[in-house]
């Protein structure tokens, strides 16, 4: 599983782009991540309502069928069809980031608050020794676990991509906090005598809501490879729901023949992958410039 | 006070070591069934089933199972798995090895690609051809490992032929096969890895080239790369090194599903195999032999912080 850098794609001259007004009106990131995820997001919608073929349909007599006007990406070794199931893919593919993102921001987000506004030391270093424990197992190990235990599926490829990146949500939110908290806002509310749960919710919260876009930007394209990686090892989305990442290892025995097979969901992945990060940059580019200074 | 957050920092690994032991036993023995007889399969008797159970110790309450585990782990001796009945720890040990070859392979890959593209598309970050590369790495970060690997045994082996597509060979017994089975692994772990670190290396660079001294040096009449080699590198390459520790930790996992990509028989195709029998107690301590690394890595990190930053040494 990779990692992408924190750092954005483009370094700015920092003092330019102070304030939103003076930012660039043409931000090429944003502008091809929104392309890249927003056709896999039309694919996926529009798969609910159409699609070519049914993608899990057995076709014997149309088997490794070359790209053409009836099968326009082809067929797989089982003769189904590889757009359908690509369109289907997407699917699979959005609802593991959606539901494993939502998850470490769900956990990471009041983790890294918490950790960043509590005056008590000793609070806030129990959080992070928590935090500890978890970066100790990254998701594929997570995911690798809980599949001996329960047997590979979606959720649990869900489950374990979600917790293994509460620990990145949680140390960037912290970061935002602390610096929030010594602002005069936060001063002044303390000074009102505001509880600090309405501190957090109302004058901290919004506060790192462009934090938590960009990251659950990034985040998506983690889980995204994430889940490739364990249908690649079998040990995800299990048979027949297409999935990028296994139609890719179904392929694996069929490079010499039919190396196309191969090469459709790989390309689907990578734009998937690519899409999310260049759209976190461009997002990065606009909530904070300074952003890319911070870890 | 650099001793005592020595101390502290290896004490806080201690701590979530065993803690994270707790948490892989834990979740292994909240397994739903009886380990046993999930590793004897649907047709074993009940009393095969008791004799596993006796054998390895499964009768015991909870607490004992733990120490006897732990026990286990620190003198080396791991048990025997559950389904094939050989000794763990032996199988582990001849596994380590190749997978630390790997991972050292990819890592030199890695260094090799990422620090010459990093600095070029730091010098040249406002021309074409700096965004081209920085594109690039773009892409190459997007690639998961498993793809680029698959495309180089279909450009390498399948097309052209030039290298296995496939296996493992002890370099005592044929070094010339163990060097061109190494290869495309190895590349396809190290490119990917390569276009992330490329990235810590320009932003890094390029932090280093807007500082004053540099300017200095300019403004003597270096040029921009000559500045750079002379006053920059040393300052850049501090984010660098400690990123390319903790990205050992991603080479670590790539190299999980690499040796499966090229049947390579190491720590990573011990795991997915034994996932695969359901071989409980094998899977528990490779995922704790795992999660031990990982641990150690970002120990390592944390110390070459406070060794190599004299500011972080004060302000911890």
């Amino acid at each position: 599983m990779t990692a992408t850098t924190p750092e954005g794609a483009s370094h700015h001259d920092a003092p330019s782009l102070r304030g939103r007004r003076h930012r660039r009106r043409w931000n090429p990131n944003l502008v091809a991540g929104s392309v890249f995820v927003g056709l896999i997001v039309l694919a996926a919608a529009v798969s609910f309502v159409w699609t070519p073929y049914d993608p899990t349909q057995v076709d014997t007599s149309a088997r490794l069928v070359t790209p053409s006007v009836d099968h326009w990406l082809g067929t797989d070794k089982f003769g189904r069809d590889i757009f359908s199931q690509l369109m289907v893919g997407a699917r699979t593919t959005l609802f593991v980031g959606v539901i494993s993102v939502g998850l470490a921001a769900l956990a990471g987000v009041p983790l890294g608050i918490f950790a960043g506004m509590t005056s008590r030391r000793w609070a806030g270093e129990v959080t992070m020794r928590f935090n500890d424990l978890l970066l100790a197992f990254p998701s594929l190990l997570l995911a690798i676990m809980l599949a001996a235990i329960f047997g590979g599926s979606t959720l649990v490829a869900m489950i374990a991509i979600g917790i293994g990146s509460i620990p990145s949500f949680a140390l960037l939110i912290r970061g935002g906090t602390m610096q929030a908290m010594k602002s005069e806002y936060v001063l002044a509310a303390r000074v009102v005598g505001r509880r600090p749960v309405a501190i957090g919710v109302r004058h901290i919260l919004p506060n790192v809501s462009g934090l938590i876009i960009v990251q659950s930007s990034v985040l998506f394209a983690i889980a995204i490879l994430g889940e490739a990686a364990l249908s690649f090892l079998g040990l995800g989305t299990p048979p027949p729901t297409p999935s990028w990442g296994r139609m890719l290892q179904e392929s694996q025995t069929l490079l010499w023949q039919a190396p196309r097979l191969a090469f459709i969901p790989g390309i689907a992945i990578a734009l998937a992958v690519l899409g999310f990060n260049l759209l976190g940059d461009g997002l990065r580019d606009i909530f904070d410039p300074r952003l890319e200074d911070r870890r | 006070m650099l001793l005592w957050n020595l101390a502290r920092r290896t004490g806080i690994f201690v701590a979530t070591l065993l803690a994270s032991s707790i948490v892989v036993f834990g979740l292994m023995a909240v397994l739903p069934g009886d380990p046993a007889r999930v590793a004897l399969g649907l047709n074993a008797t009940d009393s095969d089933v008791a004799h596993l159970r006796e054998q390895f110790g499964l009768d015991q309450s909870l607490p004992e199972r733990y120490l006897d585990w732990l026990r286990g782990l620190i003198t080396l001796h791991p048990g025997t798995s559950y389904v094939t009945q050989t000794a763990i720890g032996p199988e582990i040990a001849t596994r380590i090895p190749v997978t630390l070859i790997l991972v050292g392979a990819s890592m030199l890959v890695a260094i090799a690609v990422a620090i010459p593209l990093g600095t070029v598309m730091a010098l040249r970050h406002r021309r074409a051809s700096g965004l081209a590369l920085s594109a690039l790495s773009q892409v190459g970060v997007a690639v998961p490992t498993f793809l680029a690997g698959i495309l180089l045994v279909t450009l390498f082996a399948v097309r052209l032929g030039w290298l296995p597509s496939s296996g493992w060979t002890s370099p005592q017994d044929d070094f010339e096969m163990f060097a061109r089975q190494l290869v495309l692994p190895a590349l396809a772990l190290g490119l990917c890895q390569g276009a992330i670190i490329a990235r810590y290396v320009r932003s890094s660079i390029l932090d280093v080239l807007r500082q004053d001294y540099i300017r200095t040096a300019r403004a003597k009449g270096r040029q921009p790369a000559q500045a750079l080699i002379h006053h920059g590198l040393r300052n850049a390459a501090v984010p660098v090194v400690t990123a390319l520790a903790l990205q050992l930790v991603y080479l670590l996992l790539g190299a999980v599903v690499i040796e499966r990509v090229f049947v390579i028989p190491g720590i990573g195709s011990l795991l997915t195999d034994s996932v695969g029998l359901r071989d409980l107690n094998v899977v528990q301590d490779v995922v704790m032999l795992l999660v031990a690394a990982v641990l150690v890595i970002n120990l390592v990190v944390d110390i070459l912080y406070v060794i190599i930053d004299p500011r972080l040494r004060a302000a911890s």
